[in-house]
Order: structure tokens, then C-alpha cells, then sequence
């Protein structure tokens, strides 16, 4: 089997429609118990008081507005090289869902900063490269809503995402490449030393499993409503030539 | 039920009332639209069965 029989929208609606109860039970699953056990049973920290428990939206939701940019990479590159229907269309579906994560971890980082570091915003590496990120996002979304013709659509939105990419990355590494600003670093890291207390760790990652299977099942919903759109689209068209 | 969330519980709260209500309705908006997309497409699916 190969993974490019998924770009039959046939077989993609199939599987993705077998997929999504079970997509969607292990979301509820995980974003109940890590935001349950974030929220109500972790203490406060030393440093950050209660303000603690915004990690559980803000690092998950921050994560997935990067990786968000990341998938659309991926299917924008397969739409340019393979010329998958399917593909551009998963990436079109993905990027509300990327604008969302990206507001939700810029407000809830705003909401955190203030008691934290005295201000809602500063022009600190960081901050500024998901600004960016964020206005690549509405205008990636507002260009293929501006062009008529799917195709061409595609092709150009796959060009800025390609472009966007070096914002995604950049609000990633921001960090590790400008050595100031406000913004701490990885919350997240594979040396047991960097890493955060256990008693924090263990809820974050289950909140970070249910973001990402959030962002899987309502890409497989989008995608699938994409591909019925474009197929009214086709039946209209068609009934018009008759 | 709620922790005590001390001077901070206004920018705790508010951040889980954001953030859900944002996911909330991301949620809402995608099986709301994915439901009248499918019901528009078997409306003209059944009725071109019907018209031949």
C-alpha cells in the first residue's frame, strides 16, 4: 500500500470518514484529562505563581500554529511537484485551524506576559516572528478565497507558503538564533535538565497529544468538506455546459 | 471546585475562556459548514439520479 492512494479523493473519503470517530474520541480523551489534571491538580510554581497553568494552551496551541505551517508546507510541495488535488486542498483546510492555534497562543502569551514581565507585548524575537507568522496566515487564507481558479489558487498560495515558512521557522528558533528579548526558551527539551518539573511535564504532553489530534481531525473534516465543495463546483459547471 | 488561583485567577481564567471559546467555535464552524456542504452535495447528487 502507498501513502499517494490517498490522493484518490475516493479512497481519502473513506478512510478519513472510518478515521474520525476514533480521531475525534482520543481528542475528547486527552484534552479532558490534560486540561483537567493541568488546571485542577498541578501546584503552583515558585516562579510563576498560579499563572503556571496557561502553559496547558499557551506551549500546546504555539506548537501546532508552527506545525500547522509545517503540514501546509509538506502538501503545498506535493501539490507543486505531484499536482494531488487532495493535497492542496488538506492544505487549504489547515490553515484556519493554524490562524486559530496562532491567535490563541499570541493572546494567551499577551494574557501571561502582563503579570510576568509587566507588559502585554514587547517587540522581543519571538513575539514578533508569530506576529508574522499570523499575518502570513490571513493572507494565505485571503488569497485563496481571491482567485477564482482552483488550480491557479493553489499554485500561488503553495508559493507564499513556501515563502511563509521561513517566518514559521523563525518563530521556532527565534530564540535560539537572536539571544535576547523577553521570551524564555524551549519549554520542552530532550536533556532532563532544561526540561521542566515532572509534576508539570506529564499533563503539558498529554495536552500537547490532544492539540495534536484536535488539529488531525478537524483537518480530515475540512479536507473532506473541501473535496465536496469542489465537487459541487464541478456539477455546477458541468450542469451549465449541458 | 476552582483552585485557588490567588492574584493571577483573572488572567488564568481568562485565558481558558479565550482559548475555548475560539476552539469551540472553530469546532462549530467546521462541522457546521462540513454538514451543509454534504447536504447541498446529495441534493444535486439525487437529483441528477432523478433526471438521468
Amino acid at each position: 500500500m502507498s501513502l499517494w492512494e490517498y490522493a484518490n479523493p475516493q479512497k481519502f473519503m473513506r478512510t478519513s470518514g472510518a478515521l474520525l470517530p476514533f480521531v475525534w474520541i482520543a481528542t475528547a480523551a486527552c484534552l479532558g484529562v490534560g486540561l483537567v489534571w493541568g488546571f485542577f491538580l498541578t501546584p503552583e510554581a515558585e516562579n510563576f505563581g498560579s499563572t503556571v497553568k496557561i502553559i496547558y494552551l499557551h506551549v500546546p496551541a504555539a506548537m501546532m500554529a508552527i506545525n500547522a505551517w509545517v503540514m501546509m508546507l509538506v502538501t503545498s510541495l506535493i501539490w507543486l511537484i505531484r499536482r494531488h488535488h487532495v493535497s492542496a486542498l488538506a492544505s487549504r483546510a489547515a490553515a484556519p485551524i493554524g490562524l486559530t492555534m496562532t491567535v490563541i497562543a499570541l493572546v494567551t502569551g499577551a494574557i501571561w506576559g502582563e503579570p510576568m514581565w509587566g507588559t502585554y507585548w514587547a517587540w522581543d524575537p519571538r513575539l514578533t516572528s508569530f506576529l508574522i507568522l499570523f499575518l502570513f496566515y490571513l493572507g494565505y487564507i485571503a488569497l485563496w478565497e481571491a482567485i477564482e481558479n482552483p488550480d491557479a489558487a493553489a499554485d500561488l498560495t503553495s508559493v507564499l507558503c513556501i515563502v511563509g515558512s521561513v517566518f514559521a521557522l523563525l518563530s521556532r528558533y527565534a530564540v535560539n538564533f537572536w539571544n535576547q528579548g523577553l521570551h524564555q526558551g524551549a519549554t520542552l527539551s530532550l536533556d532532563k535538565e532544561e526540561n521542566i518539573a515532572n509534576v508539570y511535564w506529564l499533563p503539558l504532553l498529554i495536552c500537547l497529544a490532544g492539540f495534536v489530534l484536535l488539529f488531525v481531525a478537524l483537518v480530515l473534516v475540512r479536507t473532506r468538506t473541501e473535496i465536496r465543495a469542489r465537487r459541487i463546483k464541478a456539477l455546477v459547471t458541468r450542469e451549465r455546459m449541458a | 471546585m476552582i483552585p485557588d488561583l490567588g492574584k493571577y485567577a483573572g488572567a488564568v481564567l481568562s485565558s481558558y475562556a479565550i482559548s475555548v471559546v475560539l476552539l469551540a467555535g472553530l469546532i462549530a464552524l467546521s462541522l457546521w459548514r462540513g454538514a451543509r456542504v454534504r447536504r447541498q452535495l446529495d441534493e444535486m447528487e439525487s437529483r441528477r439520479k432523478t433526471d438521468g
